[in-house]
């Protein structure tokens, strides 16, 4: 029976450390099928976590810190928009400038207003997102099997991991099936198809960057307004880069990104568990070594698996439409 | 009872400081051929995207069925009933037919019933014109004719009564291009009003009945096609009176200097380009290779000129050996050995577009005296060389100093052909040499070619032009899917059997 609820806390925390990756797997496919690569994943989760604490200490009320984050996050993505859209300036180095931005202006703000470089103060319960019991939770748990499932797994978790999951069949139906993502796809691999069917090719780019900003948001809360309880320097900690591994490795498809994504979660979720355990005949594997596991992960499916991940073909590239 | 379906007054347009269309006056009438007919940077395919509403006229106004319109996007124009075919196909290649079709005219949020019955009316189209498309295949997987009949059929289906094609036979097949012709016929006797940008004078004195001749931005005359002959037109295109034949001697051939036994070649992706090709070329002969773009000529020259792997079989320069899939010779080394190379894209590979003319006229033999001297470069030589030979291969402007992007493309491949042949090479690799090149530079490099070819040098000349390999050759052969799939003597042969050859039908 232990091992039976190792493996049931082992999947719990694979869903819930995989949920920021979600959301920027989901928010990266909207910016990248448009044609416009998002690096800035990372900054813009940074940015919401920030906002989302600072304004729901302020508000008293963390869906109001949502909804800044929201709007801070847009508006960070029509930054983007602005330098590499509409003045056709180099994608890559926009992302690079905004990630820097955010690291410092986060940690200068927070020792301006708090007196503490990059953290803001520990959120009360009325300010945080709390965990959301499902209905009959602790009446089911003694079932066998089922009842691991529905208390243990899938009950108890932040709202955002629900909305995560939920998000990714409504991103493929968009991307897939409606007039809107037929477009957006288009636009990322032929522009001057979309012009010259009389589609605005930088209204569409806008539109994707702006469903992207809302996306991002959401992870950046989910860190410091519901897992944690305050903000701290670079607590993003590189999810942003690897929800964008995640993504390509998913082929820029919201599904497989969304396997990609929990893969990510499950090592993470691994490495926590292996910390301070002795393994036969190994002993105590080094704490770096099995932190260093999702990274190490990334780079070898990156290149050994991934070889042939075709990006949207347009991706990169201003769109010129006059010589 | 003719009436003007399309009418442009004093259309200007200006890129920078580059004027490409000059008071443009043009009257279309209905349901006529119209052919506009003009040098490749003239101004028709400027003056058209006007017209289709992706560029905006700098001043001018344009009128369809008498009245005045407002073209801001190419929604303007599509609803004005205007539908272009461009020259690069604007297709979503892993896109479907049907997908790239209502794209922008999808109807409707979500797919459902606007979808079907987008695919009956596309299935009524396909059966009225013969277009004979399947709506549920792949852009990518088709071949470059049923790609321009999805771009036509997604005119028609936008409801397009004027139908621009700009330079639609470019990338196709003398048989593609019949078809192309049988179809534009059909649509024409249908009432639709077509018009026809082209460089080719025999595609206007085909299909047109009317026509309009472009230079320089100007609109410089108009008549009716049967009134005007390809002199005529071919004149009125450059301002002079050109040659439209080459005269070339007798053949006089010597050894075999190069020869190719066996050659297969993989492209960057792994996938196998060439395969197992065999090629002679004698002293003094001229040697044509035909195809349609994409079918291993890029490979194969870049494997010949020692920028490619051979993957295997083998290359001889001189009767000695020179490349296999073990031991091969770099370019530089082919060079010393006396081997050019006229690359096909000109601006990636032959030129270093940035540089001043001078840098572009000596590279590749820039460590040679007189040009350079225990590698310092000697610029005083080099400029009065620059100077002699801009002048030999009338290469204008005649400056050195100018950097080579604001050469016309006809003056860029001057100077790399200046360039290769001022080596007096034995054997000359050429690629497309007059890709985008005006037709007073076409006949002087023809000229400068068949020079080379009475000198002794030996020249494989590799072109998309089916009547520049025709005309050039002493010999054809054609390559289809990475092989030689046959090989004809240039006398008596014509396009049609060329073009069976090319399409990889017999």
């Amino acid at each position: 029976m232990e091992f039976l609820s190792d493996i049931a806390s082992l999947i719990n925390s694979t869903l819930r450390i995989s949920t920021p990756l979600v959301f920027a797997a989901m928010a990266g496919i909207f910016a990248e099928r448009s044609g416009v690569i998002d690096f800035s994943l990372e900054g813009k989760m940074l940015m919401a976590a920030f906002v989302a604490a600072v304004g729901s200490y302020f508000l008293g009320n963390p869906w109001l810190g949502l909804l800044l984050a929201i709007i801070a996050c847009v508006s960070l993505s029509m930054l983007h928009g602005f330098a590499s859209v509409t003045y056709k300036g180099d994608q890559v180095v926009s992302c690079v400038a905004i990630n820097i931005l955010i690291i410092g202006l986060t940690t200068a703000l927070a020792a301006a207003w708090f007196g503490q470089a990059g953290l803001t103060p520990t959120l009360t319960e009325d300010q945080r997102f709390l965990e959301v019991n499902l209905p009959f939770a602790e009446s089911l748990r003694d079932v066998p099997i089922l009842g691991t499932i529905y208390s243990d797994i899938l009950s108890g978790h932040y709202i955002f991991v629900y909305l995560a999951y939920l998000t990714v069949p409504i991103v493929f139906w968009v991307v897939f099936k409606t007039s809107f993502g037929l477009r957006l796809r288009a636009v990322g691999e032929n522009p001057s198809a979309v012009d010259t069917a009389g589609i605005n090719v930088f209204a569409m780019r806008y539109k994707a960057l702006a469903i992207n900003g809302v996306l991002i948001a959401f992870a950046g809360a989910h860190l410091s307004t519901a897992v944690n309880a305050n903000f701290f320097r670079e607590m993003s900690a590189g999810r942003g880069y690897l929800a964008l591994a995640a993504m390509i490795f998913g082929k820029w498809h919201p599904k497989t990104a969304l396997v990609a994504c929990l893969l990510f979660g499950f090592t993470d979720a691994l490495q926590i568990r292996l910390q301070g355990v002795e393994l036969p005949a190994i002993g105590e594997i080094p704490v770096q070594l099995i932190q260093a596991l999702p990274y190490v992960l990334t780079v070898v499916l990156l290149a050994g698996f991934v070889g042939k991940a075709i990006a949207p073909n347009a991706i990169g590239q201003p769109y010129i439409k006059e010589r | 009872m003719v009436s003007p379906i399309l009418e442009l007054a004093n259309i200007n347009k200006s890129f920078g400081h580059v004027q490409a269309n000059k008071n443009i006056n043009l009257t279309i009438n209905k349901g006529t051929i119209h052919g506009i007919i003009g040098e490749n940077g003239a101004g028709k395919s400027t003056l058209m995207s006007i017209v289709f509403g992706l560029y905006q006229a700098n001043s001018g106004t344009i009128k369809v069925n008498g009245k005045e319109i407002n073209l801001r996007s190419p929604k303007d124009s599509i609803i004005n009933g205007i539908g272009m075919v461009h020259q690069h196909f604007m297709l979503v290649e892993n896109f479907t037919v049907l997908e790239n079709i209502i794209l922008g005219f999808e109807g409707e949020l979500v797919f459902g019933k606007n979808l079907e019955k987008a695919k009956k009316d596309l299935k009524n189209l396909c059966d009225t014109y013969k277009l004979n498309i399947d709506l549920n295949s792949t852009i990518s997987d088709l071949s470059v004719g049923f790609r321009q009949r999805v771009e036509i059929l997604k005119s028609l289906y936008r409801g397009a009564e004027i139908l621009i094609l700009d330079e639609p036979t470019g990338v196709l097949t003398p048989q593609e291009v019949d078809e192309l012709f049988k179809i534009l016929r059909s649509l024409n006797e249908e009432g639709k009003t077509i018009v026809l940008i082209t460089h080719k004078l025999i595609e206007i004195m085909d299909l047109t009945s009317e026509v309009s001749v472009m230079r320089q931005g100007e609109m410089v005359g108009h008549t009716k096609t049967k009134d005007t002959n390809k002199e005529k037109l071919a004149e009125m295109m450059v301002g002079r009176s050109v040659l439209l034949r080459l005269d070339k001697s007798e053949l006089k051939t010597g050894d075999v200097v190069f020869k190719v036994e066996d050659l297969t070649v993989k492209d960057d992706l792994d996938v196998t380009r060439v395969k197992n090709v065999n090629l002679e070329i004698r002293a003094g002969e001229i040697l044509g290779l035909a195809g349609v773009t994409g079918n291993g000529q890029t490979e194969l020259l870049e494997a010949l000129s020692g920028i490619r792997k051979v993957e295997s079989g083998e290359i001889y320069l001189d009767g000695k050996k020179v490349s296999d899939s073990q031991n091969f010779l770099d370019p530089r080394e082919l060079k010393e050995k006396g081997l050019a190379h006229v690359p096909e894209d000109r601006q990636r590979m032959g030129l270093v577009t940035d540089f001043k003319a001078y840098e572009n006229l000596i590279f590749g033999y820039h460590d040679q005296q007189p040009f350079s001297k225990s590698s310092i470069l000697n610029h005083k030589d080099i400029i009065s060389h620059s100077k002699k030979i801009m002048e030999e291969y009338d290469v204008r402007p005649q400056s050195p100093n100018l950097i080579t992007s604001n050469f016309s493309g006809g003056n860029q491949q001057k100077i790399i052909l200046s360039r290769e042949l001022n080596e007096k090479p034995k054997v000359l690799l050429v690629g497309q040499p007059t890709r985008g090149v005006d037709i007073g530079a076409i006949e002087f490099i023809h000229q400068r070619l068949i020079e080379m070819r009475d000198r002794g040098a030996a020249i494989l000349l590799v072109s998309v032009e089916l009547d520049e390999v025709l005309s050039l050759s002493d010999r054809i052969v054609v390559m289809f899917d990475g092989k030689i799939v046959g090989e004809k003597e240039n006398k008596n042969v014509t396009d049609r059997e060329l073009g069976l050859l090319m399409a990889g039908v017999v």
